[in-house]
C-alpha cells in the first residue's frame, strides 16, 4: 500500500509500493496461465507450483472438445465487428454536431451521455427483452447487436466529440474561404484529421461488445447462438464444480482478442479520454 | 470523467469568438438523427417501459392479459426482506469497492506520474484488466481462490500462515473474497483518469511549493488535490454507480451465493425476472435501484456544480 512519500526515503518506498502493484495486477494472470499449461495430474496435486512441470496443450483440446467455442467465437466476432461498425456509423455524424454547434439538442444528448451511465440494466432488460421477443429478434446475433450498438453509443460519442474538438475549426474555416463546399471540407479536410479518433472508437466499442456478458446471458438462450462469455461459463458446473484446466485455457484463448486490440490502441483510448477530461 | 471539465469548456466556447459555423439547423438534424433513433427506440423507450412494467402483474409465459395493479409490488417489496438483504450487499459492495479502488488508484497514478524505473511495464499491466472479459476475471480469480489448486491456499500455506480455506463458499469470505475481485478489475479506469488528473496539475505550483520548503504531503494537500478534485469525484461517483450496477463478476465467482451472502441486488433482479418470471417485480426493483442511483447522481452534479465554482 501507498505511505506517504517522505521526500527523503522517498525512492525505496516508492519502489517497493510499486512493486506491490505489479505483484497485485499481475498475479492473477500469471496464475490463469500457469493452470491453462498444466496437465491433469498437476491440477490435482495439493501442492501447485508456479511453473507446471510437464507443460501441455491438452487443456485447449480438450476445451475445444467440450464446448463449442469455434462458434462461440464466431458469434461474438460478428456481435463485435457489427456493433463496432454501426456505433461508429451513427455516432459520428452526431459527435461532430455535439462538438460543433452549442444547440439544446447538442447538450441534451451531453446530458443523456451522462445519464446512461446510471441505467440499472435490470430496469432496461426487461422491456428490450419484451420489445425484442415481439420483432422475432430474441436469441439471434442480429438482436444483441442492435442492443450493443445502442449500449455503445454513449462512450463513442463521449470519445469522438474530443477527437472532433482536438481539429481545430481554424482549418475547416479556412477550406471553405479557400471556396472548398460544406461536404467537401468535411470529406477532405475533417475525415482525414479524424480517422485515427474513428478508428480508436471502433477498437474500444469492439472490445466492450466482445467482453459483453449480462445482455448475452439473457438474450441468447440456444447453444449455437451463444458467445464466448457465456459459452465460458458452461464449464463452470451447476454444483460450481469447474474442470479446471480446459476452462483456464478458453478463459486464455477468450481474452487474446481483447488484448490485442487494447494493445493496440491503448494509448489511443487513454488519450481519447485525456481529451474529454482535461482543458485543451 | 471529462464532466468536471466539460462545463468550464462550454461557458469558453460560447463566451469566446462567438459560435463556431456549423451546418445549417436542417443539416444538424439529418446527421444527429441517424444515432438518436435507435437511442429513442431501444434505451429511452425501453427505460419508460420498464417503468410503467413496475406497476402492473406482468409475468413471462403467462396467457391471461397483464393487468394494472398500482403499487402492489412496491408495498410487496417493501415488505421482502431478502430484498433489503440484498440491498444492504449491494451497498456494502459498492462502498467496500469503490473506496478501496479510489485509494488504491491513486496511489498508483501518483507512483506512474513519478519518474521511476519500470513505469511502463506497471502501465501495461494497470490496464490489462480493463481489456479482460469480466467472466474471465471471474474465472481466473476463481482459479486463485480455489481451496486445493488455488495459489492463494498453496501461499498461505507456504509462509505457516495455516491450511487456508475455501474463501467463495465461507459465509464470513465470500464477501470480502468477492469485494477483492471487484477492486482489482475496476482500477484501471480509475488509474487512468487520475493519472490524467495529475498530468494537468500545473509542475510549476509543485516546483514552487518545494522550493518554499513544503514536504510532499504538504505540496499533495495544497496543490495536487486541488487540481485532481474534481476528477476524482467524478470516477469516484461513476464507479460508485457501475459498482451498484455490476453483475457478470459476482456471477461467475459465486452466483450470489453462498447462501445469499454476495447476492448483489442485480443478481437478485436476474433471477426474479427471468428464473422466476416475474417481470412487474423485477421491474419494481429496478425502480428502487434507480431512485437511489438518482440521488447519488444528484449529489455528484451538486458537487461538480460545486467544485466548478471553486476553480
Amino acid at each position: 500500500m501507498r505511505t506517504r512519500p517522505a521526500a527523503r526515503a522517498g525512492r525505496a518506498a516508492q519502489y517497493t509500493a510499486l512493486l506491490g502493484y505489479l505483484v497485485f495486477l499481475a498475479f492473477p494472470f500469471l496464475w490463469l496461465l500457469s493452470v491453462a499449461f498444466k496437465p491433469a495430474r498437476e491440477l490435482g496435486s495439493l501442492h501447485p507450483t508456479w511453473i507446471p512441470e510437464h507443460p501441455t496443450l491438452a487443456n485447449f483440446r480438450q476445451a475445444f472438445d467440450e464446448q463449442p467455442l469455434l462458434h462461440a467465437a464466431f458469434n461474438s466476432l460478428i456481435a463485435a465487428v457489427g456493433a463496432a461498425v454501426i456505433a461508429v456509423a451513427l455516432a459520428t455524424p452526431m459527435a461532430y454536431v455535439m462538438a460543433r454547434r452549442r444547440t439544446r439538442l447538442a447538450r441534451a444528448a451531453s446530458g443523456w451521455v451522462v445519464v446512461s451511465q446510471a441505467f440499472p440494466f435490470v430496469l432496461v432488460i426487461i422491456p428490450l427483452f419484451l420489445v425484442l421477443k415481439n420483432l422475432r429478434l430474441i436469441d439471434s446475433v442480429p438482436g444483441l447487436v442492435m442492443v450493443y450498438v445502442v449500449w455503445a453509443l454513449p462512450f463513442a460519442l463521449w470519445m469522438l466529440v474530443g477527437y472532433v474538438r482536438a481539429v481545430p475549426v481554424e482549418l475547416e474555416e479556412a477550406a471553405a474561404i479557400d471556396g472548398a463546399g460544406r461536404l467537401r471540407t468535411l470529406v477532405s479536410v475533417t475525415a482525414p484529421l479524424l480517422a485515427p479518433g474513428i478508428v480508436a472508437t471502433g477498437l474500444f466499442a469492439f472490445v466492450t461488445a466482445w467482453n459483453e456478458f449480462f445482455f448475452a446471458l439473457v438474450l441468447l438462450k440456444t447453444p449455437e447462438k451463444q458467445t464466448l462469455p457465456v459459452v465460458l461459463t458452461h464449464f463452470i458446473g451447476t454444483e460450481g464444480v469447474a474442470d479446471l484446466g480446459p476452462l483456464a485455457a478458453a478463459a486464455f484463448l477468450a481474452t487474446l482478442p481483447s488484448l490485442v486490440v487494447f494493445a493496440i490502441v491503448q494509448r489511443r483510448i487513454t488519450g481519447g479520454m485525456l481529451a474529454g477530461a482535461v482543458k485543451s | 470523467m471529462s464532466l468536471a471539465t466539460e462545463k468550464r469548456r462550454t461557458v469558453r466556447r460560447t463566451s469566446g469568438t462567438g459560435p463556431p459555423r456549423g451546418t445549417t439547423g436542417h443539416g444538424a438534424w439529418f446527421l444527429v438523427l441517424p444515432a438518436l433513433i435507435p437511442v429513442l427506440a431501444l434505451s429511452v423507450g425501453p427505460l419508460l417501459y420498464g417503468i410503467l412494467l413496475a406497476f402492473t402483474d406482468a409475468q413471462s409465459g403467462r396467457t391471461a392479459p397483464t393487468r394494472w395493479i398500482g403499487v402492489l409490488n412496491f408495498s410487496d417489496l417493501l415488505h421482502d426482506t431478502l430484498f433489503w438483504e440484498s440491498f444492504r450487499i449491494g451497498l456494502l459492495w459498492a462502498v467496500g469497492v469503490t473506496v478501496p479502488q479510489f485509494l488504491l488508484a491513486l496511489g498508483l497514478a501518483l507512483l506512474l506520474n513519478e519518474d521511476l524505473r519500470l513505469r511502463w511495464l506497471a502501465r501495461a499491466l494497470a490496464i490489462v484488466p480493463w481489456a479482460m472479459p469480466e467472466v474471465v476475471v471471474g474465472v481466473m480469480w476463481r482459479l486463485v481462490y480455489n481451496p486445493d489448486a488455488g495459489i492463494l491456499n498453496e501461499t498461505l500455506r507456504d509462509l505457516g500462515l495455516g491450511d487456508g480455506r475455501d474463501w467463495l463458499s465461507g459465509l464470513a469470505t465470500a464477501l470480502p473474497a468477492v469485494i477483492v475481485v471487484g477492486v482489482w478489475a475496476g482500477m484501471p479506469q480509475t488509474t487512468v483518469a487520475l493519472l490524467a488528473g495529475l498530468q494537468n496539475t500545473p509542475r510549476e505550483l509543485h516546483e514552487a511549493a518545494a522550493v518554499d520548503g513544503a514536504g510532499s504531503w504538504r505540496r499533495f494537500r495544497t496543490v495536487t488535490w486541488p487540481a485532481l478534485r474534481p476528477i476524482a469525484l467524478a470516477i469516484t461517483a461513476l464507479n460508485f454507480i457501475w459498482n451498484l450496477n455490476s453483475f457478470a463478476l459476482v456471477y461467475v465467482l459465486t452466483n450470489g451465493g453462498p447462501g445469499g451472502r454476495t447476492r448483489l441486488p442485480m443478481l437478485f433482479a436476474y433471477e426474479e425476472a427471468f428464473r422466476y418470471g416475474q417481470f412487474g417485480y423485477a421491474a419494481a426493483m429496478g425502480c428502487v435501484m434507480v431512485a437511489v442511483i438518482s440521488v447519488f447522481l444528484a449529489l455528484f452534479l451538486v458537487g461538480r456544480i460545486r467544485g466548478g465554482d471553486d476553480a
